[in-house]
């Protein structure tokens, strides 16, 4: 398997203290990695880190690109969702496109049929012409998800994508990604609704101080003991019809 | 926006023609224009090509300077706010053409006078980018431009105070207030080649600028290198606002007025408001200076006062509009 | 008959007489008391002034501005008098019977003067050749040198009538300072340049009050003569307009040009020296046409 994200010994230090600990992961294509973790646990580092955003020791195949390289393979969506001016929602997604284009900066056709599959995509198709910051929040982090879909890189990386957004939009966001990975993508998001991750990707990757404590899928993952160490959890988990249920009962700490 | 371009092209061609025609010689129309092309031996002659075009050509050169400096430091610093007046660089370039004139640095070598301008001008910028972050909120990019502001303008008292030159105290006025009266083409010569140069590299940010406002992580993952883009910014802006100060004192509020006034007719991106604002501050800065022409012509009315009439008033509405950053 | 008128007429010729030399020993005698004994100048006009017209030992101080050749005639001799600033105790301290002001020297310090119980005699701004007169004698009455003063002007009005009697044709000149002035009517530059036989430009164009001449209508005036002040050391901007390449065409194109001089400043009899500069320059335009 050609891993489209390969990351060896990647660690991230602030001072003395490590935020990211030698992590060794591959990411191929056709997955949906659900990357969980308590607050603090090193998870936006992690992947500001593979993209190359942080400094870092370790390898990190996307990071060992030139920048404009880097780009076409890479897409990253990150948990801050600024953006500046009132353009278009449809010109903040062909934004996406910015790799691809040529010197002049013109959108293609090629590039047009991008923007457009990401705003089916994303169920956007009525807000095309409106001015991006005079959305709501969830409907900017919507746009914001198209935005990273336009760039139609092999990888796709987001930190919190699903944030803020109400329930049937979360589960619809996460059905994208879904597709997106057996279409033969890498995705790679970090959540907090451990629920909505078990659900809906194909791996998680817990990291717990750093370490990545465990990689499997979910059910292997998600054990009672790795919830009460890590997230001092104690939650319900069982396969039903409807798919792997998931809803934390009571706080340990 | 398709028709917004051609109509500040046409814009800018009318004033310029404009400002060609009025002054206080008592001459024609047609006789002006032919006094301009063909050499008749008339005063004339030398009064449209030494007096009037010069003053014309530099109305164009310092307005899109200032217009396309504004719209790149907003761009890049995603503030509405940020502007080289405000935010001290042209204070900071006026200090550095002073030096240039009182020390005879200007008399030495031709560039002299716009290149010294440009140095105390990239100190202001890079001084400024150091003070408010990379991410300019507004309380801290206006006490910034205040700092730089006072301190820029207090040198450059001293400086002419030192000057043996009893003229030379009572210039502050024109280094602040700014003015195109009485210019010669030499000091279009001065000017066009830093300029040139500015703008060339101002017009390479577009892209960068419009990824941007997705904030500086998202931009560098589209592939954007930001400190090419730092650099490139901070370059472009000292050498067209050093160019345009040296040659016209410090004229305030183009780069605020302008993008914001063209902002929502170009869609509000960046990489437009760029070149817009470029037609946009020509077109402003020959207004300005046909109106301080036509009112008051005898008072030598200075054209930083007609910029800060206009201007003021909307810092001022922009700083209520944005007071939410503040509380 | 005639010896009974006689005695009458001699009588009262004597008492004429009398009454007469009197008036002129009560007059010697007021004059004796009236001219001060140590005189402090604090203005350039008043000190000019005042070294030319005072008796030896008069005057005692000149300002300092007496001592720069740019704004000073008699730079020289100024250096044979102690020089002051014109601030109030300095001058206090030299004990001066009289003060000598111009009307703009500084408020504060005339007035610290006065209170401490110096006279001050102010003098005008002298702004025409009547004004020169008027000075001169004001000067002289001030120091109780009447009979300088009136000699002075005496002189002063066969040189200044000898000057004009020579002109045949009056060029156009303009007077071009920092800033873009020029001077008008009411303006000793003018009255200078009249004098000599030029006509001033700012008159023609409708600048009567003098001010700020716009370029344009400098260049299409297009003047014989164009008069333009020395620069000051340093640079400034203000000044830097006589290099505008307007002036160089016309310096260029018109037949002379000259430059002005401290005997432009002050209304003293050395206002003569600046008419007979402008002399050679009138001459050589004359005969151009």
């Amino acid at each position: 398997m050609t891993a489209l994200l390969a990351l060896h010994d990647l660690s991230v230090h602030r001072g003395s203290r490590p935020v990211v600990d030698h992590v060794s992961l591959r990411v191929g294509p056709g997955e949906c990695v659900g990357l969980i973790g308590p607050n603090g646990a090193g998870k936006t580092s992690l992947l500001r880190a593979a993209l190359g955003l942080l400094a870092h020791q370790g390898q990190s195949n996307i990071a060992d690109l030139p920048a404009h390289a880097r780009a076409r393979q890479a897409a990253w969506m990150p948990q801050s969702r600024e953006i500046a001016w009132g353009i278009d929602v449809e010109a903040v997604i062909a934004l996406g496109r910015t790799p691809w284009l040529p010197r002049g900066g013109r959108l293609r056709p090629e590039d047009r049929a991008a923007v457009d599959r990401a705003i089916r995509r994303m169920k956007l198709e009525s807000f095309r012409h409106r001015p991006a910051n005079h959305l709501s929040g969830g409907e900017q982090a919507r746009v914001l998800i198209a935005r990273a879909l336009a760039q139609e890189t092999p990888l796709l990386m987001a930190d919190e994508p699903i944030a803020g957004l109400d329930p049937a939009a979360q589960i619809t966001t996460m059905e994208v990604f879904g597709r997106i990975a057996a279409e033969g993508k890498a995705v790679v998001v970090s959540l907090h609704d451990l629920g909505l991750a078990a659900r809906h990707c194909t791996r998680l990757v817990m990291l717990d101080r750093g370490r990545a404590v465990a990689d499997g899928a979910p059910g292997a993952v998600l054990t009672p003991e790795r919830l009460e160490e890590v997230f001092a959890l104690r939650a319900f988990y069982s396969r039903s019809a409807d798919g792997p249920i998931f809803q934390p009962l009571e706080s340990l700490r | 926006m398709s028709r917004l371009m051609p109509l500040l092209t046409l814009g800018v061609a009318a004033l310029f023609l404009a400002s060609l025609l009025i002054g206080p010689a008592p001459v024609g129309v047609l006789d002006s224009l032919s006094a301009l092309i063909l050499d008749d031996g008339t005063p004339m002659t030398l009064v449209m090509r030494e007096i009037r075009l010069p003053r014309a050509l530099l109305a164009v050169i310092v307005g899109a300077s200032l217009g396309m400096a504004g719209a790149a430091m907003q761009g890049y610093l995603r503030n509405p706010l940020a502007e080289p007046g405000l935010i001290g660089v042209s204070a900071s370039a006026a200090l550095g053409a002073v030096i240039a004139l009182q020390t005879g640095l200007a008399a030495a070598f031709t560039l002299a006078l716009p290149l010294t301008a440009l140095g105390t001008a990239l100190l202001g910028v890079l001084l400024l980018l150091a003070l408010a972050g990379p991410r300019g909120a507004s309380l801290t990019l206006i006490l910034a431009g205040i700092a730089i502001s006072a301190l820029a303008g207090a040198l450059l008292s001293l400086v002419l105070n030192l000057s043996p030159n009893p003229f030379a105290t009572s210039e502050i006025v024109f280094w602040m207030m700014g003015s195109l009266a009485d210019r010669s083409m030499t000091h279009v010569w001065l000017a066009l080649p830093l300029s040139v140069l500015g703008w060339l590299m101002l017009a390479t940010l577009g892209r960068g600028l419009d990824a941007l406002t997705l904030g500086e992580d998202a931009a560098q993952a589209l592939g954007i290198r930001l400190t090419r883009l730092r650099l490139t910014l901070v370059i472009a802006t000292a050498s067209v606002v050093g160019a345009a100060t040296a040659v016209a004192g410090a004229i305030g509020f183009v780069g605020l007025v302008v993008p914001h006034i063209l902002r929502p007719l170009v869609g509000a991106r960046p990489s437009r408001l760029l070149f817009a604002s470029a037609l946009g501050g020509a077109v402003l800065v020959l207004a300005a200076d046909i109106a301080v022409r036509l009112i008051l012509p005898d008072r030598d009315l200075k054209l930083g006062v007609v910029m800060a009439l206009i201007g003021a008033p909307l810092f001022l509405h922009l700083i209520y509009k944005t007071r939410k950053e503040f509380a | 008959m005639a010896n009974r008128i006689a005695p009458r007429i001699s009588g009262s010729v004597r008492l004429c007489k009398a009454l007469l030399l009197a008036a002129a020993l009560i007059g010697a005698a007021a004059e004796a008391q009236e001219a001060p004994r140590r005189v402090v100048s604090i203005n350039l006009c008043t000190d000019q002034l005042a070294m030319m017209l005072a008796a030896p030992g008069q005057l005692h101080s000149v300002s300092f501005v007496a001592l720069d050749r740019r704004a000073s005639s008699m730079a020289d001799a100024a250096q044979d008098y102690v020089i002051n600033h014109g601030r109030a105790e300095e001058i206090y301290l030299m004990q001066p019977d009289l003060v000598l002001a111009g009307r703009y020297t500084a408020r504060a310090s005339v007035e610290a003067l006065e209170n401490l119980g110096i006279p001050v005699a102010t003098f005008d701004i002298v702004t025409s050749m009547a004004g020169v007169r008027r000075a001169v004698l004001e000067m002289g009455e001030a120091l109780g040198r009447q009979a300088a003063a009136r000699d002075m002007v005496a002189d002063f009005d066969s040189r200044l009538a000898a000057l004009q009697a020579e002109v045949t044709r009056r060029p156009r000149a303009a007077l071009y300072h920092a800033n873009g002035f020029t001077s008008g009517r009411a303006s000793l530059a003018h009255e200078i340049l009249t004098a000599a036989g030029f006509e001033n430009i700012a008159i023609t164009a409708g600048y009567e009050t003098g001010g700020k001449l716009p370029l344009e209508i400098l260049a299409l005036a297009a003047p014989e003569a164009i008069i333009t002040g020395q620069p000051y050391p340093g640079t400034s901007r203000a000044e830097r307009i006589m290099d505008h390449p307007v002036i160089e065409a016309l310096r260029r194109g018109a037949q002379g040009a000259a430059v002005t001089d401290a005997d432009w400043v002050c209304g003293t009899p050395h206002v003569l020296r600046a008419i007979e500069g402008l002399a050679p320059l009138r001459r050589a335009l004359e005969a151009t046409r």
